[in-house]
């Protein structure tokens, strides 16, 4: 009998102290303040529109460990994303500057393009595909990461860039698109092979002087804004802000941007159609090539 | 005697008709003047290794270049500090002057460029080259435009004060500043380290110093005609 009553207190006793403890973590996240810099705000993604309030409750369940209670990006798991083995800090609100839009370097991105990033998260990175929430869950937080940057009461939106009708990615296009990968010198960070070891891929640094690597071709995954041709065209003539990767909007006319696009696609190794008539071409004509990179190397190097 | 005084009389409103219609020139104000300097130990500028872009390494193999971050002159003197009045300031005119910023042998010239609000600024490309032109705002909006060799000048304002960092991100070493300011009353010490504030109307101002590296230094000034005052910012200069 006595032994019996032992068990029993301390098994009480066990479940008292387990309660307590658990307990206390609880209360305090309920205490965390949010800070955000602007009133309400709503979001627009289709017909569904977006609440800050209840985003807000879902950014305090989801978001807040990584991008913070003050949506700087510092959340308490962010000390554990090293730049230095590609793992991007999560995106600081306040600055109001995104990688991933439909508009023009230095503006606003869209409701639908925010959309975008938190459905398609961010491959290389630790924001994963939110695909789990609902449309109106994720418009919700879409309007909620908005009341972190008075941006969104200053600046309008900005017009989404026109991409015409894509032309055929025939081998004329793709030997094109090369002179313009060569012209652009975007091998001088993503490497004349597109392996992403151009000569100036060591010392990139994002805007917040964290370092930053050029997308390797060569592995072929998807893009951190999308994996269509309309997503590569979309990058590279928008320029993902924040990061060392410029606009090419004022420099590229549209017919010369696809062309650029069907080139890349032959240094992805995918079963493009790009991919194929590159290779079949290359077969026959690739001694006719000039390699790319450097013109003139001085003392003969290259 | 009516006609007698009618013909001075006439001459005199003529005149000051004529004048009138004039431009108005601004009004002629007091001047600050002074030098930029410092105390101490500055940092040693470290020749810059261009050779990750085989143009700008040639056109600089002669003499090397130094980093700007402290530049220094004779009697310990500083360039590249910027001098406006940061509070008090009365009749500013608004910048209406295109401003040039150039990129040349893997250099911004110049390293500081100075604007009011809403001014227009070009940016050149003079290398033979490609530069992406990626200023650092926190408040202005940020953006980053590539500028391959022969391409038109970029055009481009801010409508925010700030002090902005611009960096090249293909040439790592590239490092200027857009300085937006609110007044047109501001200066950019020489490689001598004077500068000179033309007029400003009678008042009292505070001038604030600033230098990239060395922060911010502010000193109150009280103008009461067409004088010229005579000041000194001295930063207190760290060997890092």
């Amino acid at each position: 009998m006595r032994p019996r009553l032992e068990v029993l207190a301390l098994f009480l006793g066990a479940a008292a102290l387990l309660l307590t403890a658990g307990a206390a973590p609880c209360f305090a996240q309920i205490d965390i303040h949010i800070h955000t810099a602007t009133g309400p705000m709503e979001s627009h993604v289709g017909d569904v529109t977006g609440h800050s309030e209840p985003g807000k409750a879902y950014y305090r369940r989801y978001c807040i460990g990584c991008h913070g209670p003050d949506g700087d990006g510092n959340g308490e798991n962010a000390q554990w994303f090293d730049p230095n083995f590609g793992f991007a800090k999560p995106r600081d609100f306040t600055l109001a500057t995104y990688k991933c839009r439909s508009t023009p370097t230095g503006t606003l991105p869209t409701d639908q393009d925010l959309y975008d990033a938190v459905t398609r998260g961010f491959v290389t990175t630790n924001m994963p595909r939110w695909l789990a929430l609902t449309v109106q869950q994720r418009a919700d937080l879409v309007a909620f990461i908005k009341t972190f940057s008075k941006k969104w009461e200053s600046q309008k939106t900005g017009t989404p860039i026109n991409i015409p009708p894509e032309p055929t990615g025939n081998i004329e296009s793709i030997l094109r698109g090369r002179e313009m990968f060569q012209k652009m010198q975007c091998w001088k960070c993503h490497g004349p092979e597109g392996h992403g070891d151009g000569p100036a891929a060591a010392t990139l640094t994002d805007s917040k002087d964290n370092p930053i690597r050029p997308y390797n071709f060569a592995v072929g995954s998807r893009f951190k804004c999308g994996q269509t041709n309309q997503d590569l065209y979309r990058i590279f003539m928008t320029g993902l802000d924040g990061t060392p990767m410029p606009s090419f909007a004022d420099v590229i006319q549209p017919n010369d941007a696809w062309d650029l696009v069907h080139f890349l696609r032959t240094l992805q190794p995918l079963d493009t159609p790009e991919a194929k008539a590159w290779k079949e071409w290359v077969v026959t004509h690739g001694k006719e090539l000039k390699p790319i990179g450097a013109e003139e190397a001085p003392g003969g190097g290259q | 005697m009516k006609i007698k005084y009618f013909y001075p009389l006439f001459l005199v409103l003529l005149v000051s008709t004529a004048l009138a219609s004039l431009p108005v020139p601004p009004p002629a104000g007091g001047t600050v003047t002074g030098k930029v300097t410092y105390t101490g130990t500055p940092p040693k500028m470290k020749p810059i290794d261009m050779a990750k872009e085989p143009n700008c390494a040639k056109e600089h193999a002669a003499s090397p270049v130094f980093t700007e971050n402290v530049v220094t002159g004779p009697g310990n003197t500083l360039e590249w500090a910027v001098v406006y009045v940061s509070a008090g300031d009365q009749g500013s005119t608004p910048g209406t002057q295109t401003l040039r910023f150039d990129q040349k042998g893997c250099q911004y010239m110049p390293h500081v460029l100075a604007m009011q609000v809403d001014q227009p600024f070009e940016i050149v490309n003079s290398d033979p080259h490609l530069h992406n032109i990626h200023p650092l705002p926190k408040i202005n909006p940020e953006w980053n435009k590539s500028q391959p060799p022969g391409t038109p000048p970029l055009m481009a304002k801010y409508d925010k004060p700030e002090f902005i960092p611009v960096k090249c991100n293909v040439h790592p070493w590239m490092h200027g500043w857009f300085i937006v300011l609110n007044t047109s009353h501001y200066a950019i010490s020489g490689s001598d380290g004077s500068f000179s504030i033309k007029g400003l109307p009678p008042g009292k101002y505070t001038l604030t110093a600033w230098q990239e590296q060395f922060g911010t230094q502010a000193q109150d000034v009280t103008i009461a005609g067409g004088e010229t005052k005579n000041i000194t910012f001295t930063f207190k200069a760290l060997p890092y």
